[in-house]
This record gives C-alpha cells, sequence and structure tokens, in this order.
C-alpha cells in the first residue's frame, strides 16, 4: 500500500497533548511521521486537511450490529459502513444478537465476519447465559477469543449478586463491565419517561429512578470489590451526581452519554413519534444540561450511540408496541460539534470523548495518532453544512428522530489502518 | 347551524386538548337537537345518507360502540362495525395496513377503540380525506365520553365556571379522567381528582386544582361527583391490596354522599362495579344520572358524526 499524507490538517489528539497545524503520513497502515511541511513519498496520496481537523479513529464503544440473528436489522458489514461514514473507524458491538453472543463461538463468528467489515470491529461479550441474568456467560473463552468488555445491554444486570461474581471474574481477564442500568421491577411497562410528557400522551413512564438505583448499586459494588464498572448510556441527571461523588472517592466507575440524550428531550415524543422511543428514554432539560455538564468536567467519560437499528415495521406502528432505539453511528459527529459550537466542550475534550477515552475503558489500543500507532484516522469538517437524510444512511436502519435537521460538521475521510474507507462526496 | 359562520372547524375528533370552549358548545348544541330526535316515532333523519361510517373497536365496548353504531344509524349514514376478536389486527396486521385496508374502502369517518395510546392519532395521520374519532385509546383520551358528560352536566347544573367537580377513582390509568379533566378546567370548571396515590400521576398537582387522597374532602361540598371504573386486573399489580379495601377507602356511600352540595349529581361512565366504587343504592339513588349518560351518549355521538361530516351538507342535499 502507497503511503497517505494528509497535510496541513489541525491535528487534535488529546492522548498526547497536541493541538497544532503539523502534517500526517502514514505508511505500512502505520503513522510513520508527524511533523511540518512533510513531503510525500513517491507514490503516496496527498489530502488537503486545510480547515480541517485530523483526529484519532472515532471510537463508539457501543453499537448493536444485529448479526447474528436480525440481518434484516444491520449486518456487521453494513454497521461497519455506517460507522466508516459517520467518522468511527471502531466499534464495539453488543451482545444482544441471536444467539446471544455468550460464548466462544459466536464471538468467533463475528470476529471472522468482521474482518471484512471496513472498520474495527470488537465484540463485546454477554454477561450472563441468553443475557438471563441467571448464570455467568462463558466469559473466559469468549476473552480468549477477543471480547473486550462485558454487557447484557438491553437488560440490566438485577441479580446484585450475580453482578458481583460478574465483575469478579471478568476482572481476572481484563474485561469491564457494562452496565445497562435500569431497574426493570420499577421500569416495566414504561414506554418513556415517566413525567408531564407521559401523562398528557397518556404513555406508561419509566421513573428516572429506575436508573439511579443500579448506578448507586453498581458504585456500590464497585467501590466494594474496588473493581470498575461502566455505566451506558446515561440519561438521569440524579445518576452523573451519583458518578460525580464515587469518583471524587476514587471508585472505579466510569460512563457514557449518547447524542439524543444530550440534544433531546421527552417532548419529542408528541405526535406519538415512535423515532423518540429509545430505552433510556429521552428525560428531561435538566437531564440534558447534567449531561452535558458532565461531559464538560469529565463525570462522563466519553460519547457512545447506542446505535439500534430498526426495520421499518418495528417503528410505523403503535407507541408502546415499537422497538426502542435509533441509529446513531452516522449523526452523532454533528450532534457531538455542537456541544463545542455551544461553548460546552473544547474540540481537544470533545475528541477525547469519541477517541482515547472508550478506548482505554475497553482496554484497546486504539484512539491515539502518535508515531508507530496503528493509522486510524478521521478528518474532520467542523463547519460544513448538511442536512441529515435518513434514506441516505448507509445503515439498514432509518429509524431516527433527526431527519431532515440541519447539522454542521461531518467526517470527510475515514482511515482505517492506512486505508481510506470513506470519503465524503 | 348549518351557516357559513358555523361550520365546525375540526377535521377529526382526537383529544379533548384540540377543543376551543366554544367547539365544546357547538358539540352541545347539536347534541341537544339530535336527542331531540332520538325522542320522535321515526328516529331517523337522511343527513348522512350516502356516507360511510366504521366502527373499529380494537377493544372490548357496549356502550360506546352501540351509541357510535345507533348514532350513525340514527343518522342515515352506512355503518360497518369492526372488532378485534373478528378483525385482521387479531391475526397479526399491523395498524399501518390496516389503516391502509381501511383508507382503500373510502370511508368518511373512521371511530377507533384501541388500546394502544395515540392510535387514533397514528390513523389520522395516515389516511387523507377521512375524519377519525378517537373512541377511548389506551390510557390517553376518550373525548366522545367526555362530551356526554359535560352535555348531561349542563342538563342539571346552570353554569360551569367555579363548578365543583370531583374526580374519583383511578386517575392515572384512566382516559375518561384525563378528557374531562381536560374538557371541564377549560369551560372554568374547578376539578379535584381523589384516589389511591399509587393511582394518581405524578404530575396531579399540575393537572388538576386539587388532589387528595381522601374521599371525604373530595365529596365534600361537591356539585358533581364523577366515579371512575375500578378495573380488577389493577389489583394484581399491587396498586391496592383488595376490592374490599379499595371500597372501604374509595367507595361511594350515601353516608359520604351527604357531605356534598345538596344538588350534587354523581355521575359513572360504566360499566359500574356495584359495592365497589359505588354503593347500590347511590348508583340507583335520586342523585344518580348514569342512565342520562347513556342516553346523551347517543345524541353526542350523532353530533360528532354531524359536525365532523360537515354538518350535512352532502352534495345532493
Amino acid at each position: 500500500m502507497a503511503g497517505l499524507l494528509i497535510k496541513n490538517g489541525r491535528v487534535i489528539d488529546p492522548a498526547s497533548g497536541v493541538d497544532e497545524v503539523t502534517d500526517v503520513l502514514i505508511e505500512k497502515g502505520v503513522i510513520s511521521k508527524m511533523a511540518r511541511n512533510l513531503k510525500a513519498p513517491s507514490g503516496a496520496k496527498v489530502i488537503d486537511a486545510t480547515g480541517k481537523w485530523v483526529t484519532p479513529g472515532l471510537i463508539d464503544m457501543h453499537t448493536h450490529l444485529r448479526e447474528p440473528g436480525y440481518e434484516y436489522k444491520e449486518t456487521i458489514e453494513t454497521g461497519a459502513l455506517s460507522a466508516a461514514v459517520g467518522g468511527f473507524t471502531s466499534i464495539a458491538c453488543m451482545a444482544n444478537t441471536n444467539p446471544v453472543n455468550d460464548s466462544a463461538s459466536v464471538t468467533d463468528m463475528i470476529t471472522e465476519k468482521a474482518k471484512k467489515a471496513v472498520v474495527n470491529v470488537f465484540p463485546i461479550g454477554a454477561v450472563t447465559q441468553g443475557l438471563k441474568g441467571e448464570k455467568l456467560a462463558e466469559i473466559g473463552e469468549m476473552a480468549e477469543c477477543g471480547v473486550v468488555a462485558l454487557s447484557d445491554d438491553g437488560k440490566c444486570v438485577m441479580d446484585a449478586r450475580l453482578m458481583r461474581l460478574a465483575m469478579e471474574y471478568g476482572s481476572m481477564f481484563g474485561l469491564t463491565l457494562i452496565e445497562h442500568a435500569e431497574d426493570h421491577s420499577l421500569s416495566g411497562g414504561g414506554v418513556m419517561n415517566e413525567g408531564a410528557q407521559a401523562v398528557r400522551m397518556g404513555l406508561v413512564g419509566q421513573p428516572k429512578a429506575a436508573e439511579d438505583s443500579i448506578v448507586a448499586r453498581d458504585i456500590t459494588l464497585a467501590e466494594y470489590l474496588d473493581l470498575p464498572v461502566h455505566i451506558a448510556h446515561l440519561s438521569s441527571a440524579y445518576s452523573i451526581e451519583l458518578i460525580r461523588e464515587a469518583k471524587r472517592r476514587g471508585v472505579k466507575v466510569t460512563g457514557e452519554a449518547a447524542p439524543h440524550h444530550f440534544t433531546l428531550t421527552d417532548v419529542c415524543c408528541d405526535g406519538y413519534d415512535t423515532n423518540a422511543k429509545m430505552a433510556p428514554p429521552l428525560r428531561e432539560d435538566k437531564d440534558v444540561e447534567a449531561i452535558k455538564k458532565g461531559l464538560k468536567d469529565g463525570t462522563i467519560d466519553c460519547i457512545a450511540t447506542d446505535h439500534a437499528p430498526h426495520s421499518a415495521d418495528e417503528k410505523e406502528t403503535e407507541f408502546d408496541q415499537a422497538a426502542f432505539g435509533i441509529v446513531g453511528l452516522e449523526t452523532a459527529l454533528p450532534l457531538s460539534l455542537a456541544l463545542v459550537d455551544k461553548k460546552v466542550l473544547t474540540p481537544s475534550r470533545l475528541i477525547e470523548t469519541l477517541t482515547s477515552a472508550p478506548a482505554k475503558i475497553l482496554g484497546i489500543e486504539r484512539g491515539s495518532l502518535s508515531q508507530g500507532a496503528v493509522a486510524d484516522v478521521t478528518i474532520i469538517d467542523p463547519e460544513a453544512e448538511w442536512v441529515i437524510d435518513p434514506s441516505k444512511f448507509r445503515s439498514k436502519g432509518k429509524n431516527t428522530p433527526f431527519g431532515g435537521w440541519k447539522v454542521k460538521g461531518r467526517a470527510d475521510v475515514t482511515i482505517v489502518k492506512g486505508r481510506v474507507v470513506h470519503e465524503w462526496q | 347551524m348549518g351557516s357559513e359562520a358555523n361550520v365546525f372547524s375540526h377535521r377529526h375528533l382526537l383529544s379533548m386538548d384540540d377543543l376551543s370552549r366554544d367547539d365544546i358548545g357547538q358539540f352541545l348544541t347539536t347534541a341537544k337537537m339530535m336527542k331531540e330526535v332520538s325522542e320522535r316515532e321515526v328516529k331517523k333523519i337522511p343527513t348522512l345518507r350516502g356516507r360511510t361510517v366504521i366502527n373499529c373497536f380494537l377493544e372490548p365496548s357496549t356502550r360506546t360502540r352501540m351509541s357510535f353504531e345507533i348514532a350513525g344509524k340514527r343518522l342515515s349514514a352506512d355503518v360497518i362495525n369492526i372488532s378485534a376478536s373478528g378483525s385482521s389486527m387479531s391475526k397479526g396486521e399491523s395498524l399501518k395496513d390496516m389503516a391502509g385496508t381501511l383508507r382503500a374502502m373510502n370511508p368518511d369517518l373512521i371511530t377507533i377503540r384501541s388500546p394502544h395510546s395515540g392510535a387514533p392519532f397514528q390513523v389520522s395521520e395516515m389516511i387523507e380525506r377521512c375524519s377519525v374519532v378517537n373512541a377511548g385509546d389506551g390510557r390517553h383520551e376518550h373525548p366522545s365520553q367526555s362530551l356526554l358528560d359535560i352535555m348531561t352536566i349542563s342538563e342539571h347544573k346552570e353554569a360551569f365556571m367555579g363548578l365543583k367537580v370531583s374526580i374519583v377513582g383511578d386517575i392515572l390509568n384512566s382516559r375518561v379522567a384525563r378528557s374531562n379533566i381536560i374538557g371541564l378546567k377549560k369551560l372554568g370548571a374547578v376539578v379535584t381528582i381523589c384516589g389511591p396515590k399509587t393511582l394518581l400521576p405524578v404530575n396531579a398537582e399540575e393537572m388538576a386544582d386539587g388532589v387528595t387522597t381522601s374521599i371525604k374532602t373530595a365529596v365534600k361540598n361537591a356539585d358533581v361527583v364523577m366515579m371512575l371504573r375500578i378495573q380488577k386486573e389493577r389489583i394484581g399489580q399491587a396498586t391496592f391490596p383488595n376490592l374490599r379495601e379499595y371500597s372501604r377507602l374509595f367507595g361511594l356511600t350515601s353516608e359520604r354522599l351527604k357531605l356534598a352540595a345538596k344538588d350534587v349529581v354523581v355521575m359513572h361512565p360504566g360499566p359500574v362495579n356495584r359495592g365497589v366504587e359505588i354503593a347500590p343504592d347511590v348508583a340507583d339513588g335520586p342523585w344518580s344520572v348514569i342512565l342520562d349518560q347513556v342516553k346523551n351518549g347517543v345524541a353526542v355521538r350523532m353530533a360528532i358524526l354531524y359536525l365532523l361530516l360537515g354538518g350535512g351538507l352532502a352534495q345532493g342535499e
């Protein structure tokens, strides 16, 4: 493979503290040089990144690729294409497939298919067999096959003892537990946030306490065991406050937030828009503000999409019958860049939440542009204005509440291991 | 009626939220005339001749369904009924496909009763050139019930402004309560809601003028007491221990009713659980207007069909 020279971009690499205009030379799939005024080796492709940001390839630690079992919603191939368009070079896929990724054979199948995908796919193994919350999944064997974390996402590990055991068992393999914090006994039957909006619409609400109580429990376990736990898709202000306090005490708790949760509120469910139905549900203004503050001060470590593709049929139905979740890979970057535009985050902090922070939680050697690192690079045009058109998504899922939104910022070029996998046309 | 200025401005009836005071007034005026039709020997007028009304009831219902059917027939519309058990929806047909099928039949108006909140609204978005009436959707709303309740109250009370109305029972899950709170507040009534804390909405204080868990407080000085049916399946959801205790704490007895205004009227949307939310002597007593509600149900639904279908100014008339 001939080399690739990215010239005159604003290189933002939070892991090394770099934020300056410089050139990046990629050779043999790794970053070979970073310096000003580099000359292109013969045969190398040159990309002019003037006015653009050159960042480590974005990492989404929370996607649903639906394969095996739900290929009509998404496949590893289409999910990876969607990621590339969104600027993501690495995605971690959740275990709630069919069969569930709770054994080495399923993990193997995913990694085998992932070899042909245009971005890096890191499987996350189930915590419990069949996500049933009863017995531990084959964690050790899955670890040997390359799972990078453990999660029953979609379901909460409701049994506290099992959660404890899974944290202890997973720690032998350096695997962090990712919790879908939702006390199902408290949220049961709820299809949106519990509050005035749900009452108005006559829909059963999920109280924030369903999230908060599990976050409190998991922090308690993490502190007691001195082991890490990661809370997925934080949506409630009080959960974030609990994490802030715990981090102050040195508890190994980390958290993520999804773009829709810091962009929208439960008012978006108006008109029974099933594309505003997700788990956890869209909350209220004060929660949105708390998420932004949490991302700013580091209480929330990273941004993750919770990309959840569904077929049109699963959404074009009564609100309480519709599937939970929205697609996120192709909309996450502009929605996140809006936080920079609104001066909530600095460019460097934003890129950290999308690169080195998730890499650290998953323990993967990605998320930095240092010399010798794997050349996963995203070139971002932070100023480009465009309109979100779901029909153009590379994902099979078109379920998004952001269709027709005019947004700013996009991934111009996505590079995985030195190879250009997406270029904005 | 029928004059240019009075042409009804809504295509659908989905929520009491959508109606102005004047709209409600127009329904009542029209319903009053329709009630007169129902008292004739020949209970039929040709107003909606050639119009097709489909009653799509995806949940069990007796009085609402029957009264919409009678209403349509008294107005000479062609009325077709679809029920959940006999319909393709019980064979797993989606709402979207069902709406498509209905649209293909070219109806002028569809009434929809659904266990899912929002379904009538969603169907109204899927079908053009057809009125949709919400005949009760999930825990959301039941506007035709609210209109008939308002009509019944208007027959017994001078004015709504300042009228003390207490609604007692499962407020959280009741579409009747939701529509009545909205409708009565628009007319200036002072609405108090009462029920076990477990069956009150989280934002109860914002919804009503008064909130209480004591039926005595609710009934005291009330001009209207509206009792809601307690659904027995709620017991399994641990919202209250058993019917006996519910009845003791929230049942309307003649003893409790003494606290109310002298000319109080007692209402119930039916079907009544005698001896649970309401004592038999209260349900059958002089205060009770429960059967007036049923009677007005037909008149109000005739008014709904009449007004939504353009006041009968169809071609050829």
